[in-house]
């Protein structure tokens, strides 16, 4: 654990050469340069440049666990909008019920809110979510919050450390879509308790050593509800 | 047109700037919201405030290109924003404007990254005083990198002209409406790529690569402080412990 600051890139910023080091993500290579394309954090790992975006959209991939917004029932499939840039086909085979065909709006309508997967992106970035998976379902009640996309892996933490910590000092029920939606369930005081810390680990999102920080903080919130 | 106010001279012009000498630029990013990136910029007398909207699915459909995103700029100049009350909505001047402000930052986006999709560029002029697409371009180019939409480079604009004889840098209002020529430019920084050239009145050859080179010069003192304004804010919000 350090103290020093991570560095912020822009656009266009020059970050090194192609003969000592690969080009990662958010970047690009011309003539022999590598370049930053994206404002985000720099982060060498290995021989790799990344670039980890501060802010922008949620850029889907296969296999994402993400909480999506139904817009519009259709005969035999749904759009949702799942933060990325364009919505999301749920087609009637993928989902555990059997739908009549023009009845889909009896199980999901506009304005439902459902855990999904990402089954697919194509080239054309065409999107197609499923419902068959473990512990994917339409969600009842509960709060929903967004935050900034590139944020989740710090409200998840390594392997998951940082929401199971939430859950064990809120007793909430906590989900995380990749897509930057957070839902929470549980009783008045948890779910607040909740949002303020995702708001201050969103915001405190590139300090070193945020996990132990949050871990006292929630501590000492405990102990004065005692 | 001629007019009866000398606009240089003793080395100095109308406002008491020297010949390659700036207007004041503030530049603020993050100012609105609901907009995925956003930022306010005032240049002398010009007050812009730009919105960027998307990546997000074109509509209408026919537009999309599935290879590739669009860019929808939007440069609309407000009813206050001069002397005389201009007549609201799009006329001829901001269509073209729009356009060729599109066309500069299709440059300098990675549009594989979003097929069919589109990013909308909001310009609104809410104070103008000579430069205000100069003054857009630079401001769109800062919103969009507050959106977090990949960019090769972040553009930047800025005006040469001649009054009097004389090739000057950033041409105020006066010296618009009464010099002899304007050229405003747009370039990519760190290529030296052009994206935008027009020309307003004459100049000649000499003049003109006199104008050019004092313009590229002006892109470049504006960029360092487009770049300044980014750091500034991201560096306040997240600067770590």
């Amino acid at each position: 654990m350090t103290d020093e600051k991570r560095e912020i890139v822009i656009p266009s910023q020059l970050l090194g050469n192609t003969k000592d080091k690969f080009a990662g993500d958010g970047t690009f290579v011309e003539n022999g340069k590598i370049y930053s394309s994206l404002l985000g954090v720099l982060n060498m790992r290995q021989n790799f440049i990344n670039v980890v975006p501060l802010k922008g959209r949620y850029q889907p991939s296969e296999k994402d666990f993400v909480i999506g917004i139904v817009e519009e029932p259709m005969a035999s499939s749904w759009l949702v909008n799942i933060n990325a840039a364009y919505p999301a086909l749920l087609h009637v085979n993928e989902v555990p019920w059997d739908v009549e065909f023009g009845e889909t709006e009896k199980y999901l309508n506009n304005g439902d809110c459902i855990m999904a997967k990402v089954l697919q992106v194509d080239q054309e970035k065409k999107l197609q979510i499923t419902l068959k998976d473990r512990n994917l379902y339409k969600i009842k009640g509960g709060i929903l919050i967004d935050i900034e996309p590139s944020k989740v892996p710090r409200i998840i933490g390594k392997k998951g450390s940082m929401i199971s910590l939430l859950k064990q000092y809120t007793k909430c029920r906590i989900f995380v879509g990749q897509n930057g939606r957070v839902w929470i369930d549980g009783d008045e005081t948890g779910v607040k308790k909740v949002i303020d810390t995702i708001k201050k680990i969103e915001k405190e999102a590139l300090s070193y050593g945020l996990t132990s920080k949050i871990e006292e903080m929630l501590k000492k919130d405990a102990k004065d509800v005692q | 047109m001629k007019s009866d106010i000398k606009l240089f001279e003793n080395g100095k012009r109308l406002d008491g700037r020297k010949p390659e000498e700036l207007r004041n630029i503030k530049i603020e990013t993050g100012v609105l919201h609901r907009a995925e990136g956003s930022c306010y910029l005032e240049w002398g007398g010009n007050k812009v405030i730009v919105a960027v909207y998307g990546p997000r699915e074109a509509v209408p459909r026919h537009t999309q290109n599935p290879l590739r995103a669009i860019v929808n700029a939007r440069y609309n100049m407000a009813a206050f924003s001069v002397d005389d009350r201009k007549r609201p909505g799009p006329d001829r001047r901001s269509r073209e404007i729009s356009k060729v402000i599109s066309e500069a930052l299709e440059r300098v986006i990675f549009l594989e990254n979003f097929p069919r999709a589109s990013i909308d560029v909001n310009i609104e002029v809410l104070e103008a005083e000579a430069g205000t697409r100069c003054a857009g371009l630079t401001a769109a180019g800062v919103a969009l990198v507050d959106a977090g939409i990949p960019m090769k480079d972040i553009p930047v604009a800025c005006a040469a002209g001649k009054i009097e004889d004389q090739v000057i840098l950033d041409l105020g209002k006066e010296e618009d409406n009464f010099g002899s020529a304007d050229l405003p430019i747009a370039i990519s920084p760190r290529t030296g790529e052009i994206l935008l050239m027009q020309m307003d009145g004459h100049l000649t050859m000499d003049e003109f690569d006199k104008a050019l080179d004092m313009a590229i010069k002006g892109c470049h003192t504006v960029s360092e402080i487009q770049k300044k304004a980014i750091l500034e804010k991201y560096e306040k919000n997240n600067g770590g412990n």
